[in-house]
């Protein structure tokens, strides 16, 4: 296949199918008339009306806010944690309990007491966005670390390469690719926690927008909360992807080399 | 200047211990360059890296000019075999090379002066952008040596490190390694399973038992300082020296078959001189 026919089929794929899908919904909906679907037509003028511009600042943007910081933790302490994990046998074997015991848990399970001990508001939703979110980036990074090759670390030694910049240009460089995988389950942990805590209990955001109109049973706003909700995590995953896409520049060459 | 003093190395793991160096000395000169060969699997890794400061023997010594090697000495530098496990893919050459100046106190333009000096001499002045996976494998192996040679070392060690590139390459690389030699004045310790090579390049010759290792035998090679691939190959001297410790190293491998061991490749021997060369 050439290289542009390529393109062009992936083009398609990305951008022609949804519109196929979204032309059918709206097809189906004036052919169905049913209030619980409402036409695509409705839907994006509640999406216009909701998010461009009115509520975009009041609800959109505490959302964003709430994920990215969660988030942003969560990458800090699973990476500041991951490493000297990774790197030590004694201190795996203290954590490792502890680690499997907490990613195991259910975030619903938390809910209740995250609200008595944070009360609502900002702190209880970024605390609660970076704990689920610390997981899959902290686990990635032990392993990450633990996989490194140890030639890799026996010429820094040889070469008297002090601890410090040990761990900065080859331990975590040689961990990035494992925690950038973390980073992405993450992020779409984030957002549905995101989600999850703002429906539960809030005073703003999509999540709380959504459990309004599911309680004064609108239609339309739910629709169009929806729309957004998966635009904001397509959105983000997209993101990441151009960052991982430059820091890990060097990986994607290495790796089709490493495979030839 | 560096002495390796009845240097053992047994590893335990919970209830076996496996005696993989038996008892080594031997001497290495100022300025000499000093072969260390030996049958697949006597250790000679694990020599290299008890002498460059990275694994702590059991029983004796390393002295390197007068002190005792604990760790990593600033004096050595050492070469790997894999390449592409001993040069970092998310740096350019440049950075590869440049990374153990990053904490020496040396001024920044004399750094970048050492970095420039290393890749002119191994000639790769013109790939220092690329990353070492862009590169052939050879040439991997001279960011390596760069890499070593810009860290100013009084000693090289060099493990096995043209065991993975091809016959052609790994002349050219020899003839490197040489020039290299002559240019900075660096003394080097060389191990090789490669019978030629070492006679190729060594002073000396260190021959190596099977494990648990000892030293066979210390074969002096007068070949004189400058050596070519063809003339000196051709030199009936080359042969004898050849034949020589191939016979020593054979009768250590037949001593393994009776034990029921044999890993060396014989039939590459016949007219190459080389020993389990399509191994490792």
């Amino acid at each position: 296949m050439s290289p542009r026919l390529y393109r062009s089929l992936r083009l398609g794929a990305e951008i022609a199918v949804p519109i196929l899908i979204l032309l059918l919904w709206q097809l189906w909906t004036v052919h169905a008339d049913d209030p619980k679907f409402p036409r695509l037509t409705t839907i994006i003028g509640e999406f216009q009306d909701l998010w461009l511009f009115s509520q975009f600042e009041s609800d959109v943007l505490p959302s964003l806010e709430r994920v990215l910081i969660g988030f942003g933790i969560a990458v800090v302490v699973g990476v500041g944690l991951g490493i000297p994990i990774g790197l030590s046998r004694w201190a795996r074997l203290w954590a490792m309990p502890h680690v499997e015991y907490w990613r195991a848990m259910p975030p619903p399970a938390l809910i209740p007491i995250s609200i008595v001990l944070l009360g609502i508001y900002d702190k209880q939703k970024i605390s609660f966005i970076a704990f689920f979110c610390l997981f899959p980036i902290l686990l990635n990074a032990i392993d990450g670390v633990r996989g490194i090759e140890p030639t890799l670390i026996d010429t820094a030694r040889s070469y008297g390469v002090p601890w410090r910049d040990t761990v900065r240009r080859i331990i975590l460089p040689a961990a990035m690719p494992q925690i950038f995988a973390g980073m992405r389950t993450s992020l779409s942990l984030a957002v549905i926690i995101m989600v999850l805590t703002e429906y539960w209990s809030s005073a703003n955001g999509v999540g709380y927008v959504l459990s309004n109109a599911k309680n004064t049973l609108q239609m339309g706003p739910m629709w169009a909360a929806i729309l957004l909700i998966g635009l904001l995590g397509y959105g983000l995953n997209l993101l990441l992807s151009l960052v991982e896409g430059r820091v890990l520049a060097w990986h994607r060459g290495y790796r089709a080399t490493a495979s030839k | 200047m560096l002495e390796i003093k009845s240097l053992g190395k047994t590893y335990v793991t919970g209830e076996t211990a496996t005696h993989a160096i038996g008892n080594v000395s031997f001497a290495v000169d100022e300025g000499e360059f000093v072969c260390v060969v030996g049958p697949s699997g006597c250790g000679k890794t694990t020599l290299l890296k008890c002498i460059g400061g990275l694994l702590a023997p059991s029983e004796g010594e390393v002295v390197l000019r007068g002190k005792i090697v604990t760790s990593p000495p600033e004096e050595m530098a050492l070469v790997f075999q894999e390449y592409s496990r001993s040069l970092f893919p998310w740096m350019s050459v440049r950075s590869n090379v440049m990374l153990p100046l990053r904490h020496k106190s040396i001024p920044r333009r004399e750094r970048d002066r050492l970095v420039d000096d290393a890749l002119t001499e191994v000639g790769l002045a013109a790939f220092v952008d690329r990353y070492p996976w862009q590169l052939s494998g050879g040439m991997q192996q001279r960011v390596a040596i760069a890499r070593a040679l810009a860290y100013q070392p009084s000693v090289l060690l060099m493990d096995e490190p043209f065991a993975s590139v091809d016959a052609q390459t790994r002349d050219d690389l020899e003839d490197l390694v040489l020039k290299v030699r002559k240019d900075y004045g660096v003394t080097i310790l060389f191990v090789t399973h490669d019978i030629d090579e070492s006679v190729y390049l060594a002073d000396r010759i260190v021959v190596l038992t099977q494990a648990p290792t000892e030293v066979k035998e210390v074969v002096p090679v007068d070949l004189g300082p400058e050596r070519d691939q063809i003339a000196t190959k051709e030199l009936p001297e080359f042969a004898q020296l050849r034949t020589h410790v191939y016979r020593l190293i054979k009768r250590e491998r037949s001593g393994d078959e009776l034990h029921g061991i044999a890993d060396l490749d014989v039939t590459a021997v016949g007219d190459a001189g080389t020993v389990g060369r399509s191994g490792e």
